[in-house]
């Protein structure tokens, strides 16, 4: 080999390094797709792809927001509480049946919506007071608040079901247009506008610098603090908006509805490749994150398993795609 | 060869080196050094940084186990293969970062890692807070042994720590910098307890920057240069100024660039920014300082001075206790670095670990501190570039592709990064901590040129070292800190370094 050829294979393995965390997702993606076309008659299929956006899109909305947050190296656990509880805040402003035994508020449709908004974002705000003033370490903090949005649910519904909301989240969470879902739309337009944020922005450089390193960050005059207070106030009004889709989308709203959604959102943002330590990755790799999980959830409903069995393999492939995120960092660094 | 002194008896000296030398990849650090501690001694040793005194005690202490020479110890040759090893045959180090445990009582820390036990292999409490309290006070000292470490003066915490090696058993104590962070009435602690230790008949080896220190505790002083013992007096024969003189060997080499300097201070040039008696509450206690447009100010003082503090404090980084800042006549207080930016303050710390993303290109790297200025929301890649690009030539960044990974530059084109991001605008004030540490010649020269440049330039500069060469060859007023205050100012006239190395 000469010496060219031995600089070009170098580029090649440092490229390959450097891309190891957005093009594992891919091919992860690839595989499954192909796996469950051959597995399953009933999986390549228009319908069955519109499905699958159907499915991730109220997480895809969620996950904008946790991919800001761990892009600064912060984590936000509350964000699946804070869907439900803003969720059954718009239903709590709105008229519900006779039936309905709650003790709720209506109001008219519009107001409801901006209060319920407030609402989100002063779950934000709390969050970014206690992570940046206070210096509470997100994981706790947002553990805390998880608790508090959930308190908050448990008490205006009192254990009952909420049916009505304002007709623009009525249609927005359930209605479709052109024979396309209401939330996908959605849902694309919060990625879209995600990513353009984090890449032509000087906030989205920000939050890439801030989590890149910290402290050279606040050393290069970046108001930190600021960034992390942003990225939560962003994260739990995503949520929110998620929250007021979903309880049209599932047609009720009620405790604990959401539980899944916390480590589903968390998984579409890591599985995709996005650094848990900060500063790496982005919306394009929360979408293939998002693809991977809707696709494994919907594909495992096509094939003959036993679905409790599906529970354990959701868990398998985000333990290979933590090993391969944490993996990636260290080559990263090893540079 | 070393006069075998007053070893009562014939005993053996309680250490002995001959003729050890160490050298780090073929550049020799140590040459030739002889070295002799008595029983009863307290040996005190001295020398600019990188005079080998540590690379000395880190071969005693059994941290570098490849050297050549002999080491004795009570006569007994000896060659450790780790700190384990030199522990064992009774050696203990004293670090001038402490390594206690601040959630731990006072009994724990002493004990800590060899706790006795109950026959039921339980920690045996009541027998670790018994002797912690019993050993404690036979060094004289008044500690409550059941106390959260934490809690202590850092004067009282070091006297625990040092309690710790006394219960290990050490028979030779190396005491590393030990006054640095404590107040004069902690130094006399220290040292009624240090003369206790020696009357006990053991030896110990008290390293420090402060020859006033140096001077008072020990019976004799040794000092290094270049890696190569200069002199063993007696410290009642010894003076400050004879201990400075063997230090930086005056008069027997010619002058280097940076053995001296000629200050221009002017007071006629406006004041941009001054800190007025301002404190940190910790290791930073009252600093007055005036930085002037057009002048590079320089701070000298030893690690640990509150140098490091000064500089953040200048840059809204830690917030003060007292005293307040000024900058251009009006009263500042800068709640973070933001802030500071925004009126035009810039700094670079003394490590670039701090101030650079090695996985992110340098263009970025050099952009972050402006990118407000190009646009308020939005990013435009090619002002970007082109800026970045502007920059790398001007401080001939090498290679000059800004799309490179910076962590795959060499360490000086890294600094320059790091000045780089605050010369798109120029700022007002420019703190730099450490400017030119670690690099090579050419860097080094790069960058002096830079920022006597920048000072031409008008902007008001401050350059804190600890290397009395930079601040010397940069200067133009000289401000020695010691132990959190300003204890000397020097604006014009000629000054050496055995100036500053007395001041501080």
């Amino acid at each position: 080999m000469n010496a060219p050829d031995i600089q070009k294979t170098g580029q090649l393995t440092g490229l390959l390094k450097d891309q190891l965390r957005n093009i594992a997702p891919v091919f992860t993606l690839l595989a499954l797709v192909i796996f469950f076309t051959v597995a399953s008659s009933s999986f390549f299929t228009m319908v069955n792809f519109m499905n699958i956006l159907s499915q991730i899109s109220i997480t895809a909305i969620i996950a904008v927001g946790l991919t800001y947050v761990i892009l600064t190296a912060e984590i936000d656990l509350s964000v699946a509480a804070v869907a439900n509880a803003i969720g059954i805040t718009i239903a709590y402003f709105t008229l519900q049946p006779d039936y309905v035994n709650i003790a709720n508020l209506p109001l008219p449709g519009i107001i409801a919506i901006a209060l319920t908004l407030l609402s989100a974002l002063a779950f934000g705000l709390v969050t970014a007071f206690g992570v940046t003033w206070i210096g509470i370490p997100s994981f706790i903090m947002t553990l805390a608040i998880m608790q508090i949005a959930n308190g908050v649910s448990a008490l205006l519904v009192r254990g009952q079901i909420a049916y009505s909301y304002p007709d623009l989240i009525t249609m927005l969470g359930s209605g479709s247009i052109f024979g396309i879902r209401w939330t996908i739309i959605v849902a694309i337009i919060f990625l879209g506008v995600g990513h353009l944020v984090l890449t032509y922005t000087r906030f989205g450089r920000y939050i890439y610098m801030t989590g890149g390193n910290r402290e050279a960050a606040e050393y290069s005059g970046v108001n930190v603090k600021f960034i992390i207070g942003a990225v939560m106030v962003i994260s739990a009004m995503c949520s929110g908006i998620a929250g007021m889709l979903a309880v049209a989308y599932f047609g009720s709203a009620q405790q604990n509805q959401f539980d899944s959604y916390l480590l589903d959102a968390i998984a579409a943002v890591v599985v995709g490749g996005t650094s848990l330590f900060g500063g790496r990755g982005g919306i394009g790799n929360t979408i293939i994150g998002l693809l991977v999980l809707g696709v494994l959830n919907n594909g495992l409903d096509h094939v003959q398993i036993d679905s409790f069995l599906k529970i354990l393999i959701r868990g398998l492939i985000l333990l290979t795609a933590l090993i391969i995120n944490v993996y990636a960092q260290k080559l990263k660094e090893t540079e | 060869m070393t006069v075998q002194s007053n070893s009562g008896g014939g005993l053996p000296p309680l250490l002995e080196l001959s003729g050890v030398s160490k050298s780090f990849g073929g550049i020799a650090a140590l040459k030739d050094v002889d070295f002799t501690l008595n029983t009863g001694e307290i040996h005190g040793l001295v020398g600019e940084n990188g005079a080998g005194k540590s690379t000395t005690m880190k071969i005693i202490a059994g941290v570098y186990p490849d050297y050549e020479g002999e080491m004795r110890v009570e006569g007994t040759r000896v060659h450790f293969r780790s700190a384990r090893d030199a522990l064992a045959a009774g050696i203990g180090m004293v670090h001038q970062e402490l390594s206690t445990i601040p959630d731990l009582t006072v009994a724990e820390n002493v004990f800590l890692g060899h706790q006795p036990l109950t026959k039921f292999r339980t920690v045996d409490w009541a027998r670790i807070n018994q002797e912690a309290a019993r050993l404690i006070s036979s060094l004289g000292l008044d500690i409550d042994p059941k106390i959260r470490m934490g809690s202590l003066p850092v004067g009282l915490q070091q006297l625990v720590e040092l309690s710790r090696v006394l219960f290990s058993g050490a028979r030779i104590i190396i005491l590393d910098e030990p006054t640095s962070a404590l107040s004069p009435p902690e130094v006399k602690r220290l040292f009624d307890v240090l003369r206790k230790i020696k009357a006990d008949g053991r030896g110990i080896i008290f390293i420090s920057h402060f020859l006033d220190d140096v001077l008072e505790i020990s019976d004799t002083v040794t000092v290094f240069r270049n890696g190569r013992k200069v002199a063993t007096e007696a410290a009642a024969t010894l003076n400050k100024d004879a201990v400075i003189s063997h230090m930086i060997g005056r008069g027997s080499i010619g002058m280097h660039m940076g053995e001296s300097a000629e200050l221009t201070g002017d007071d006629a040039k406006p004041v941009v920014l001054a800190a007025e008696a301002i404190g940190d509450g910790k290791l930073l206690r009252d600093v007055s300082l005036k930085l002037r447009a057009g002048e590079i100010t320089g701070v000298y003082g030893f690690m640990g001075c509150g140098q490091i503090e000064l500089a953040r404090a200048l840059f809204g980084k830690i917030r003060l206790k007292r005293g307040r800042l000024v900058l251009n006549g009006s009263p500042k207080a800068f709640k973070s670095t933001a802030a500071a930016r925004g009126q035009g303050i810039a700094f670079v710390p003394e490590n670039r670990r701090m101030m650079l993303f090695r996985t992110e290109p340098v263009y970025k790297n050099i952009s972050i501190a402006i990118l407000d200025r190009i646009h308020r929301f939005f990013l435009k890649p090619k002002s970007e570039r082109a800026i970045a690009g502007d920059r790398a030539a001007d401080l001939q960044i090498r290679p000059p592709n800004t799309n490179m990974m910076l962590g795959s530059l060499s360490g000086g084109n890294q600094q320059k990064v790091a000045l780089a991001k605050w010369l798109t605008h120029l700022p007002k004030v420019l703190i730099l901590s450490e400017p030119t540490r670690g690099m090579d010649v050419g860097a080094k020269e790069d960058v002096i040129r830079i920022v006597k440049d920048l000072r031409d330039k008008g902007v008001a500069i401050l350059v804190l070292s600890t290397e009395p060469e930079t601040i010397l060859t940069l200067a133009d007023r000289v401000s020695v800190l010691r132990k959190g205050s300003v204890a000397k100012e020097f604006n014009s006239g000629t000054i050496h370094k055995a100036d500053l190395l007395a001041a501080a």
